[in-house]
């Protein structure tokens, strides 16, 4: 199975190369991508260097551009196509159906993606896909239990990547609205969830408060672990009590499953995080890629070493496992 | 380790006395840090308060006015976070750090007490902020371990550590380069600290 890292500056890029990544994928430091953070991100010129100095190294790129075109404004996300083309990306990932319609019309020799942002999550969404626009690999939705991604495997032409790491998202991807609710921009459209400048941090009375777009959505004691500061992630009083009700402050860990998700036929294991720095690039990808060398020789894999990269310090296999069912 | 299970991983709490966004550009008091194997000893913190602050100025000046030549780049992913004032908080030190990176003239300036009219404020311990610089150590992860406090501009102390970060500091040879024939044992000097630091912070955190 590839090993696909997370990339948000060319020097986490470097890292991850070295680290052991098979393929890297970044964005361009504007709103066609998911991880459209201040600092994070690519230029075009960087990006050119990027793909250069991992083709000299045998690591591919992939070129994120998966959030939805606003309209009036959609030749921002036709530029990064050309321009992801140009750069001689191994791929795209995409999401919009207007922008693979594109991608493939204007590029047709380029390989595409479909991104977890377009909730593909069943053997027919992807036909479609691959049918209409040649797709050549999907990233299931993190919503899927080993069982249900075994069963789409068997039915699709295309390849399968699933995460193995790093944050979740509680909502389909794709379709969540509650960072726009609270702050008019969401990772859909804008590319970011919770975006930054709408943040705030207190302390009250010996705790610390998280705030986003004027909403209070978690209050920590001393000490207590956090997580991202995102609606979902947020702690709320209702008739039943006060605690987590959409999703818990927690990682995804699928190390532990590698054995099934290759059984299943997944080709590509993906590790989330454009948005961490060279630490977390360097300690993620080398212990995947060393749980991977431990699968292919059948040795036991390490798993569970690393918490302390994660949100509220603790890790889960989410939907892999539903043991809620 | 999974579904929820919290170890206790914390190392710094909100020094009392410090100062801390409270929505509307004023700070306020807050609770004292625990101690932690990598704070600066609380006697080692006490031994270098009387100390004059012009030196250690004059050598992070240099230093920074170096930085920002050899990685110019820092200043295309600050962006308009450039002229922001960050205030830079070592909760085991009796000094902060005031940084202004605005263009053309850079400034880090230490101080007893940083100034009320900040846009930001990042609190950790001296090993947690030289981790973060160097790389070393990942911002979020300190986050959510409670080892980081940022209050204030959130954007801007993103566009900060992500032009950190992607620089690739070593300020361990950019301090040992300012002292000419010096440069090599101090250097090795720093390394030793910064590698004895490094460990307990991995054997710490388990990893």
């Amino acid at each position: 199975m590839e090993l696909i890292c997370p990339a948000g500056t060319p020097a986490a890029l470097k890292t991850a190369i070295d680290a052991g990544a098979d393929a890297i994928y970044c964005g361009f430091n504007d709103e066609t991508n998911a991880r459209n953070f201040p600092g994070l991100n690519f230029s075009r010129d960087e990006l050119r260097e990027a793909i250069a100095l991992a083709h000299r190294r045998g690591v591919k790129i992939l070129v994120a551009i998966n959030t939805f075109p606003r309209a009036g404004a959609v030749s921002l996300w036709h530029r990064a196509v050309d321009d992801a083309v140009a750069a001689k990306a191994d791929a795209l990932i995409l999401a919009d159906v207007g922008l693979l319609e594109y991608a493939a019309s204007r590029h047709p020799a380029q390989r595409l993606h479909v991104s977890v942002q377009a909730a593909a999550a069943n053997a027919d969404a992807i036909g479609f896909y691959t049918e209409t626009f040649g797709a050549r690999r999907v990233v299931l939705p993190r919503v899927l239990s080993v069982a249900e991604i075994a069963a789409i495997v068997r039915e699709v032409t295309c390849e399968t990547e699933v995460f193995v790491f790093g944050g979740l998202c509680v909502m389909a991807e794709g379709r969540c609205s509650l960072s726009s609710y609270a702050t008019g921009q969401s990772p859909n459209m804008q590319g970011v969830c919770s975006p930054a400048s709408h943040v705030a941090y207190e302390q009250e009375n010996g705790r610390t408060k998280s705030r986003l777009g004027g909403f209070t959505i978690n209050s920590f004691e001393i000490g207590e672990a956090a997580g991202y500061p995102t609606l979902c992630k947020g702690r709320f009083t209702t008739k039943y009590g006060t605690g987590y009700i959409f999703e818990d402050p927690v990682s995804l860990d699928a190390a532990t499953l590698l054995t099934g998700l290759r059984d299943a036929g997944v080709t590509a294991l993906k590790i989330e995080g454009r948005q961490r720095g060279r630490a977390y690039v360097e300690g993620v990808v080398r212990h995947f890629r060393q749980a991977l060398n431990a699968l292919d020789s059948g040795r036991p894999i390490d798993a569970g070493q690393l918490t302390p990269f994660t949100e509220g310090q603790a890790t889960t296999v989410g939907a892999y496992r539903k043991t809620w069912r | 380790m999974q579904q929820n299970s919290r170890p206790s991983l914390f190392l710094h709490k909100l020094r009392q006395g410090s100062l801390l966004y409270s929505g509307t550009m004023t700070f306020s008091k807050v609770t004292p840090p625990a101690s932690s194997h990598l704070s600066v000893p609380p006697l080692l913190a006490l031994a270098v308060r009387p100390l004059p602050l012009p030196p250690l100025q004059t050598v992070l000046s240099i230093v920074l006015l170096r930085i920002c030549r050899s990685h110019p780049k820092i200043f295309d992913r600050l962006g308009e976070h450039a002229r922001k004032r960050f205030g830079i908080e070592p909760t085991d030190l009796p000094f902060s750090f005031l940084l202004e990176p605005a263009p053309p003239r850079p400034r880090l300036s230490v101080v007893r007490d940083l100034p009320d009219d900040l846009d930001a404020r990042i609190s950790s311990s001296l090993a947690g902020l030289f981790g973060l610089v160097e790389g070393s150590l990942d911002g979020d992860a300190l986050l959510f371990s409670r080892d980081l406090v940022v209050e204030g501009d959130v954007a801007a102390v993103l566009a900060l550590r992500n032009a950190i970060d992607d620089a690739q500091l070593d300020p361990v040879a950019e301090i040992a380069g300012m002292f000419g024939p010096l440069a090599e044992p101090l250097k090795r000097v720093l390394q030793v600290a910064r590698t004895v630091a490094s460990v307990s912070d991995r054997s710490r955190k388990g990893i």
